[in-house]
C-alpha cells in the first residue's frame, strides 16, 4: 500500500502538545496527525512518552500546551468520557480488565454507551431494558466469535493466561464499535504464534470494519508489517514522521531506536 | 424441640435485621472500596426524616417514604459534590475518616432537623405474634419480623439481578475493579458513585423502618452498625448474598448461645458473641464465607 490508497481526511490531529509532570518533560511540542482508515504506529524506546501521547488522546492526561482536533473540533484536552462517547476506545499496556467478571461482562462493559435504557427499567429488568439487553448480547457474541474466544465466555480473566486477557481487552474497545481504536503495546509479552494471532485480528478490524487504528508496538518487524505510517519519538520529542521504509532508513531513527535493539 | 426452633427462628430473625444494615455497608463497599462508617447513621437518618414528614408535615405514609427516598438521593449527590469528587485516589483509610465526619455531620443534622427524642414509628407493619403459627404449631414469632425477612429477601433478589445483569450493575463493579478502565469505556465515575450512595441509601431507609418499628426511632440506632461489623467479616465485605447469610449466621449463634451457653457463664453472651466469631474468622478465613479470595499475582 502507498500513501495515494489512504483517505487524506485527517480525524484526529495533535499539534505542538507538551506536557510535563512537575519538572519532567513527557512529551515536548509533538505534532502529527491520524487520517481516518489508516494503522499509525507510535515508537520510540521506552519512557520516549508514547503511552503519555495515547494517555492525552483518551483525555486521562490533559496537556500543558498545544491542541487535539478529533473530527474537526480542535480543543485543548479530551475527556475521558468524551472520548469514549466521541468513538475512541483504547487498550492498556499493563492489562486493565475488570478481574472479577467474566470474559462475557467485561466486553458487555464495552457495551456501556451504547444502551441507554433509565435505571428504572433496568432495575426490574424487564420491558426496554430486557430487549436491549439481548440486542447488546448479540453484538458482544459476534465480537466473541471474531475474537475465537467461545471457550473463556463465562470464565473470570482474572484467572487466563497472559495472551487472552489482551485479547479479552481488544473485545472489551471493540464492543464500543469505535471509530479510533488505540492499541497500547497489544503484543506485549506474546510468543510469536500469540503475535501473528494477534497482527491478524488487527488487520481484520481494520479492514473489515474500517476502523482507525493508532499502536505502540516495540516489535519492528510486526510494525513495518501492520502500519501505513509510523511517528517516532523520543525522550518526549518528535524524532521522525513518515512511511515504514523511510522510518527504516532514518539515521536518527536508527540511532536513538533500532540501533540500540539490534547490537 | 419446639423450643429450640424458636430460639433459631428468633435469632433468624434479629439476623435478617443486622443484614439489613449490613447489605449498605457491602454495597459501598463493592463499588468504591470505601467502608462506609456513617452507614449507621443513614438508616438513623433515613427513619428521622420519614417520621418527620409523617408526624411535622401530615403526610400519608407512602407519600412520606417517596419523599424521604428523594432526601436519600439528593443526600447521595450531596455527598458525592462535596465529599468524593475531591478524594478520588486518595487512600481507602483517607476516604475512611471522611466517612466518620459525615457520620457526625448527619447525626448533627438529623438532631437539628427532627429533634433528638425517641420517636414512634408506625407504617402499618403488622405487630405482634403470629396467630398461625401459634395455632398450628405452637411456635412464637414476631410478624414484623417475618415482614423484615420477606422485605430482605426482596431486595436481595433485585439487588442481585441488578448487580449480575445490567448496565449500571457492571459498570458498578468495573468501577470497583478499575477505575482507568472504567473511564475509558465511558464510566462516569461521579453517576456511578451518586447512583451507588442513592442504593445505599435506600437500603439505610428499609433497615431504618425495619428498627424503627421495633424499637423506635432513637439515636442509638445507629449503634446498630457496630452489630453488622462481625455480619461483614463473615459474610464478606464483598458479598450481598453474605451479609444476608452472615447475619443469619450471627443471629442464631448469639441467640443459641444465649440460651443454651449462657446459664453456665453466667449468662450476657449475646453481647459479644459476634465480635468473637468475627475474631475467629478474621484469624481463619479473612476473606469472610463469600468474599472474593484475595490474590495478589507478583
Amino acid at each position: 500500500m502507498t500513501i495515494d490508497d489512504l483517505s487524506t481526511e485527517v480525524l484526529l490531529k495533535v499539534e505542538d502538545v507538551s506536557l510535563a509532570f512537575g519538572g519532567v518533560k513527557a512529551l515536548d511540542g509533538v505534532s502529527f496527525d491520524i487520517r481516518r482508515g489508516e494503522i499509525r504506529a507510535i515508537i520510540g524506546p521506552n519512557g520516549a512518552g508514547k503511552s503519555s501521547m495515547l494517555n492525552v488522546i483518551n483525555g486521562f492526561y490533559h496537556p500543558q500546551q498545544g491542541t487535539i482536533t478529533y473530527k474537526g473540533q480542535t480543543r485543548k484536552q479530551m475527556r475521558p468520557y468524551e472520548a469514549a462517547s466521541q468513538g475512541i476506545a483504547r487498550t492498556f499496556q499493563n492489562i486493565a480488565l475488570f478481574k472479577g467478571m467474566s470474559t462475557l461482562d467485561n466486553i458487555m462493559t464495552g457495551r456501556n454507551l451504547k444502551m441507554k435504557t433509565n435505571l428504572f427499567w433496568q432495575a426490574l429488568h424487564i420491558g426496554p431494558a430486557r430487549r436491549e439487553e439481548l440486542e447488546n448480547r448479540e453484538a458482544v457474541e459476534r465480537i466473541i466469535d471474531f475474537l475465537d474466544i467461545q471457550a473463556i465466555r463465562k470464565k473470570p480473566v482474572g484467572k487466563l493466561p497472559y495472551g487472552l486477557q489482551k485479547r479479552v481487552e481488544l473485545g472489551r474497545a471493540l464492543a464500543a464499535e469505535p471509530e479510533l481504536l488505540l492499541l497500547d503495546e497489544p503484543m506485549a509479552g506474546m510468543n510469536s504464534e500469540e503475535k501473528e494471532d494477534m497482527s491478524r485480528f488487527i488487520i481484520d478490524v481494520n479492514m473489515e470494519f474500517g476502523t482507525t487504528i493508532a499502536l505502540i508496538e516495540h516489535d519492528m518487524s510486526v510494525v513495518m508489517d501492520l502500519s501505513d505510517r509510523v511517528v517516532v519519538l523520543d525522550y518526549g520529542c518528535q524524532l521522525a514522521d513518515g512511511l515504514p521504509h523511510e522510518i527504516r532508513a532514518n539515521k536518527e531513527v536508527i540511532e536513538a531506536y533500532l540501533g540500540v535493539s539490534h547490537d | 424441640m419446639t423450643f429450640f426452633i424458636e430460639v433459631v427462628l428468633s435469632g433468624l430473625m434479629a439476623g435478617i435485621m443486622y443484614s439489613l444494615v449490613a447489605l449498605g455497608f457491602v454495597l459501598i463497599f463493592k463499588a468504591s472500596g470505601i467502608f462506609n462508617f456513617a452507614q449507621g447513621v443513614m438508616a438513623l437518618f433515613a427513619a428521622l426524616t420519614l417520621v418527620g414528614f409523617m408526624e411535622k408535615f401530615g403526610m400519608p405514609v407512602w407519600l412520606a417514604i417517596i419523599g424521604t427516598i428523594l432526601v436519600m438521593i439528593a443526600l447521595a449527590w450531596v455527598i458525592e459534590r462535596l465529599m468524593l469528587r475531591h478524594l478520588v485516589n486518595q487512600e481507602p483509610i483517607i476516604l475512611f475518616m471522611a466517612t466518620i465526619g459525615l457520620a457526625y455531620v448527619l447525626e448533627g443534622l438529623g438532631d437539628i432537623l427532627w429533634g433528638s427524642d425517641v420517636k414512634l414509628l408506625d407504617i402499618g407493619i403488622p405487630q405482634g405474634a403470629s396467630d398461625w403459627m401459634l395455632d398450628s404449631f405452637d411456635i412464637y414469632v414476631e410478624k414484623l419480623e417475618v415482614f423484615a425477612a420477606v422485605t430482605a429477601a426482596i431486595m436481595v433478589t433485585i439487588l442481585a439481578v441488578f448487580f449480575q445483569k445490567t448496565r449500571v450493575g457492571r459498570a458498578l463493579r468495573a468501577v470497583a475493579d478499575d477505575h482507568q478502565a472504567a473511564l475509558s469505556v465511558g464510566i462516569s465515575l461521579h453517576t456511578i458513585w451518586v447512583v451507588v450512595w442513592s442504593v445505599s441509601g435506600i437500603v439505610a431507609l428499609v433497615a431504618g423502618i425495619m428498627w424503627g418499628s421495633k424499637s423506635g426511632v432513637q439515636f442509638s440506632l445507629s449503634l446498630i452498625a457496630l452489630k453488622a461489623l462481625p455480619v461483614l467479616i463473615l459474610g464478606g465485605f464483598t458479598s450481598v448474598p453474605g451479609a444476608i447469610i452472615g447475619g443469619m449466621i450471627i443471629g442464631v449463634g448469639e441467640k443459641v448461645a444465649e440460651v443454651y451457653l449462657g446459664p453456665f457463664v453466667g449468662g450476657a453472651i449475646e453481647n459479644w458473641f459476634a465480635y468473637m466469631l468475627a475474631l475467629g474468622f478474621l484469624l481463619f478465613r479473612p476473606q469472610g464465607l463469600f468474599g472474593e479470595k484475595i490474590i495478589e499475582r507478583v
